[in-house]
C-alpha cells in the first residue's frame, strides 16, 4: 500500500507538472468541493464513451435523490480495478464526487466504496495509479505460456 | 567489422582474463555513451529509457517494428486530452500553433470539449461526439491506446484498439501518391480522400522507418485532435518509428498542412511504446451512438443546462 501511494504521488506529481488548465471534460464540475453521498444503485452502465453510475440517495426526511455519477471508460477502468461487474441494483455505495456547478444531481465520480470495502477511483486520468501492464487487455498470468 | 554489442554472446566459457576485461571496458563505454546522449534533454519518459538501457536491453531487431505495443509511461499516456501531446492546448505561447488566416478560422469555428477553449458538453460540435470516423493522423493523437503492428515484405499493418480501426502501410516501393485539386493522384488514376489517407514507409535505417501520408479528409469531415485543431486535404504527416531496442518503440509525428499552418510543426515527440507479451488480448473501444445518446442524456446534456440557477454553497 505504502508503495502504490508512493507511486501515485509520483504519478501525479508528473501530471502535476505538465501544469496544464482543467482536466479533460472537468469543466462542468466543481472539482474543489466535493461531496460524499451513500446511497442504493439502480444502475450500473458499463459503456462507451464513460460509465454511468446511477443511484437513489435518501436524506434525513427519506427523500429520495436521484444522482448520476460519470466514470471513465471501460478501458480506463479495468485499470482501476472495476468491471462490467463490480455494481448491480440494490447494492449500497459510497460515492464521492465532483458536482455539477449547475446544482443538478450529476456528479464526476472521484472514488466510489464498493459492497466489499474496496475502494475504486474513478478511472480518470490523474486519479491514483492505473495497474501496469496490459490496458484492459488478458492480464500477463492468463496469457498462454509459450 | 565486429558488433561489439554482440561480443558479450560470444565469450561463452572459457575466455582469457584479457578478453573479459576488454568486454567489461566496451560494456562501460557503450553505457557511458548511451546515458549521456539520454542526459541532452531530461524527461520523465528519458529516466524510463535510462532505466531499461541499465538493465542491458535486448538489441532491437532489424526492420521491425511488429508486436503489441502499450503507451510506456502509463496506459493512459496516449489519451491526450489536450490535444497533440507535443502541443498541447493549454494557452502557452510556445504551444500556440503557427495559423494561417484559413487555418485560425476553422479553430473558432471547432467547438471542442478538450483544451483552453473547451466548451461544456452540449455545446460541441466535435464530429466524434456522432461517432464519425476519427481518422488519420487523429488516430495517432486521440486515446492512442494499445497498438498492435503486424508486417510482411509488402505493407505494415496497425491496428488501433481505439474504435477498432487499422491502417496500411506499403513498403513494397510504391510512390506516395499526389494530392490535386480533383483529389488524390495514384498512379495514373484520381482517387477520393480516406480517412486514413495513403501512406508509404521506408526504411531510412535498421531502425527507423519514416511514413509519409497524403490524401486524408479535410476540414469538413475530421480534426487533428480533441482540441479541435484543424486539418485540410493538403496535409501531408510525417510519421518516424523508431524502435530503440526490442522492447521499446518510439513515435515521431509531423504535421504539415500548408492550407492550415505556415509551417510544419511536431505533434507527438519520440511518443514511447513499451513491447508486451505477444499473447496480450487488446480491449474493445467502440463508440456506439446508442450509448453516446444514453451519456448526452444522463450525464452531458444536464451539466451543460445553463438555465438551472446554481446552488448556493
Amino acid at each position: 500500500m505504502k508503495r502504490l501511494r508512493a507511486f501515485s504521488l509520483v504519478v501525479g506529481v508528473l501530471i502535476a507538472g505538465n501544469a496544464l488548465p482543467a482536466h479533460h471534460g472537468e469543466a462542468a464540475y466543481d472539482s474543489k468541493n466535493p461531496v460524499s453521498l451513500t446511497g442504493a444503485v439502480t444502475e450500473w452502465y458499463w459503456a462507451n464513451p464513460h460509465c454511468i453510475l446511477s443511484f437513489d440517495v435518501k436524506n434525513s426526511k427519506d427523500q429520495v435523490s436521484h444522482w448520476t455519477g460519470e466514470a471513465s471508460s471501460p478501458a480506463d477502468m479495468v485499470n482501476h480495478g472495476w468491471t462490467k461487474l463490480s455494481l448491480k441494483p440494490g447494492d449500497q455505495v459510497t460515492v464521492t464526487l465532483s458536482p455539477a456547478k449547475n446544482g443538478r444531481p450529476v456528479g464526476r465520480i472521484t472514488e466510489v466504496v464498493l459492497p466489499n470495502g474496496q475502494k475504486v477511483t474513478g478511472g480518470f486520468l490523474g486519479q491514483g495509479a492505473p495497474n501496469t501492464g496490459a490496458a484492459g487487455g488478458s492480464k500477463p498470468d492468463e496469457n498462454p505460456k509459450k | 567489422m565486429r558488433d561489439f554489442t554482440a561480443l558479450p554472446s560470444r565469450i561463452d566459457g572459457a575466455g582469457t582474463a584479457g578478453t573479459r576485461a576488454a568486454v567489461l571496458v566496451v560494456l562501460l563505454v557503450e553505457l557511458l555513451i548511451s546515458s549521456l546522449s539520454y542526459a541532452q534533454s531530461p524527461r520523465p519518459e528519458q529516466t524510463q529509457a535510462s532505466k531499461e538501457k541499465a538493465a542491458a536491453a535486448a538489441p532491437a531487431p532489424r526492420h521491425d517494428i511488429s508486436g503489441t505495443w502499450e503507451p510506456a509511461i502509463a496506459p493512459g499516456d496516449g489519451i491526450q486530452p489536450f490535444g497533440a501531446k507535443a502541443m498541447p492546448s493549454d494557452g502557452k505561447p510556445e504551444h500556440q500553433l503557427p495559423y494561417t488566416p484559413l487555418g485560425l478560422a476553422a479553430y473558432k469555428s471547432h467547438k471542442a470539449l478538450d483544451g483552453v477553449d473547451a466548451v461544456l458538453p452540449g455545446f460541441d460540435n466535435d464530429p466524434r461526439g456522432k461517432c464519425e470516423p476519427l481518422g488519420f493522423p487523429r488516430m495517432d493523437l486521440s486515446n492512442l491506446r494499445q497498438t498492435q503492428i503486424l508486417q510482411n515484405d509488402y505493407k505494415i499493418v496497425i491496428l488501433y484498439e481505439n474504435l477498432q480501426v487499422w491502417r496500411v502501410i506499403w513498403t513494397d516501393g510504391r510512390e506516395l501518391p499526389k494530392v490535386v485539386d480533383e483529389g488524390v493522384l495514384v498512379g495514373k488514376e484520381i482517387r477520393e480522400p480516406r480517412y486514413y489517407g495513403y501512406s508509404v514507409g521506408k526504411w531510412v535505417d535498421d531502425t527507423s522507418l519514416v511514413v509519409d501520408t497524403v490524401g486524408t479528409q479535410g476540414d469538413d469531415k475530421t480534426w487533428i485532435d480533441l482540441a479541435g485543431r484543424p486539418v485540410s486535404e493538403a496535409l501531408h504527416v510525417i510519421e518516424r518509428f523508431h524502435r530503440v531496442d526490442r522492447d521499446r518503440l518510439e513515435l515521431t509525428v509531423t504535421i504539415d498542412d500548408p492550407k492550415m499552418y505556415t509551417k510544419p510543426w511536431v505533434a507527438m515527440d519520440r511518443f514511447p511504446f513499451h513491447l508486451q507479451d505477444p499473447h496480450t488480448d487488446v480491449m474493445e473501444m467502440y463508440c456506439s451512438p446508442a450509448e453516446m445518446e444514453k451519456y448526452k442524456k444522463l450525464v452531458g446534456d444536464p451539466i451543460s443546462d445553463t438555465d438551472v440557477k446554481p446552488p448556493e454553497r
